[in-house]
């Protein structure tokens, strides 16, 4: 592990871990990943996702402070029913996966470092700032779309669902549209 | 028909978890590999001088999709028990484009944040909180927004269908179009190319 750096450049990382390798070519990045997720659907009969992990952990939260609440709470009560624990859900299990997967090939490449990735022009305090907001706008945007863009954009995409498509075009669309005025956290 | 392996009862509940484990294992290292750790490399996408989110996300795409359409085709894959998002267009888009703002402004998406945390980035620790209060705070306010989430209702929906097109075709049209997408992102890296060398050579 390296020590904290303010200005991490994908580029540059042979600055703060001189053993860390270059990224894979993003094609064979891509097949990998997309024989993955073609395991998934052989395997299970459904795809890869990210949110729906997320909104299974609120759920079992919510549920343990406020356990009637929770129920009657029309969004969250669909990830409580069945008589299984709500962290016994598939997507909580495949992102637990998808951690131990991420720490081993950051090891295996020497890129695990304590670090806030971020431009040279902002500090960190408004980086961690910006990324709190943003995840906040996302997981909002997650649960109105039902889905992210693994749930949606990846594997919908792969398998042509109408709203998949329509939204992965706005994702693009939306980020495209306000890169500009957040610039100066990138670069 | 085989697959779906577990849809089809070849094992349980409670194996299907680990299944999911494991398969959860490969999608954290794919991303790791491409780079999606980090947050400079994803958010390069949108000030174009790396595309490599385009070209890992439709590779895999294209990927999948030959591979489900094979698989069906031979009698392998009963595609019709892969399970399918139903479209709510609405929410969906409006879904859409706040999530592409937040993939911006937060410099991540959900399982992209847990590679970046797995990886030791604090912001990728920070937006992963973030998302969980956003969550959170969907959920509270659910009763307000529920409207959205249900509107435009069109049920589970293919484009092949919407379109009018057959399968096969749009498969086809689908690989033509991400073709010519890496051959326009890789001309696009090269001229947005010139002007970020200096910059990173300076800093």
């Amino acid at each position: 592990m390296a020590s904290v750096t303010h200005d991490v450049v994908p580029e540059a990382a042979a600055e703060r871990a001189p053993a860390a390798q270059p990224y894979t070519n993003p094609y064979l990045a891509g097949i990998g990943l997309g024989l993955v997720l073609l395991a998934a659907f052989v395997l299970v009969g459904r795809g890869l996702g990210a949110s729906g992990a997320f909104n299974s952990s609120i759920a079992w939260l919510v549920s343990l402070v406020a356990p009637g609440y929770a129920r009657s709470n029309a969004f969250l009560a669909g990830y409580l029913e069945g008589g299984t624990h709500p962290l016994k859900a598939w997507l909580v299990f495949e992102v637990a996966g998808a951690f131990v997967g991420a720490l081993l090939s950051g090891l295996l490449a020497g890129r695990v470092a304590l670090a806030v990735e971020k431009g040279p022009r902002v500090s960190v305090a408004a980086r961690l700032v910006l990324a709190f907001v943003g995840g906040s706008l996302m997981a909002v945007g997650a649960a109105l779309a039902r889905g992210c863009t693994s749930g949606q954009a990846l594997t919908g995409g792969s398998l042509l669902n109408l709203g998949s498509w329509v939204f992965m075009m706005c994702v693009f669309g939306g980020a495209y549209a306000v890169a500009f005025f957040v610039r100066r956290q990138w670069r | 028909m085989s697959a779906p392996f577990y849809k089809l009862g070849a094992f349980g509940d409670e194996a299907n978890l680990i299944v999911a484990f494991f398969i959860g294992i490969g999608f954290g290292f794919f991303l790791e590999r491409a780079g999606f750790g980090s947050a400079k490399k994803l958010v390069s996408q949108f000030y174009l001088n790396d595309l490599a989110v385009f070209k890992v996300m439709f590779t895999a795409i294209v990927t999948a999709m030959l591979g489900v359409t094979y698989l069906s085709w031979v009698g392998f894959l009963d595609l019709s028990l892969v399970y399918l998002v139903p479209t709510y267009w609405i929410p969906q888009v409006v879904g859409g484009l706040v999530l592409g703002v937040g993939f911006v402004v937060g410099g991540y998406c959900p399982g992209t944040s847990v590679a970046a945390t797995a990886t030791g980035r604090l912001d990728g620790l920070v937006f992963v909180l973030g998302f969980a209060a956003g969550t959170l705070g969907f959920a509270l306010a659910f009763p307000l927004v529920a409207g959205l989430y249900t509107a435009g209702d069109l049920g589970t929906k293919t484009l092949p269908q919407v379109l009018g097109i057959p399968y096969g075709a749009l498969v086809f049209g689908v690989v033509l179009m991400a073709v010519g997408g890496f051959v326009g992102a890789t001309w696009l890296e090269k001229k947005m190319a010139p002007k970020a060398a200096p910059a990173t050579a300076t800093e």
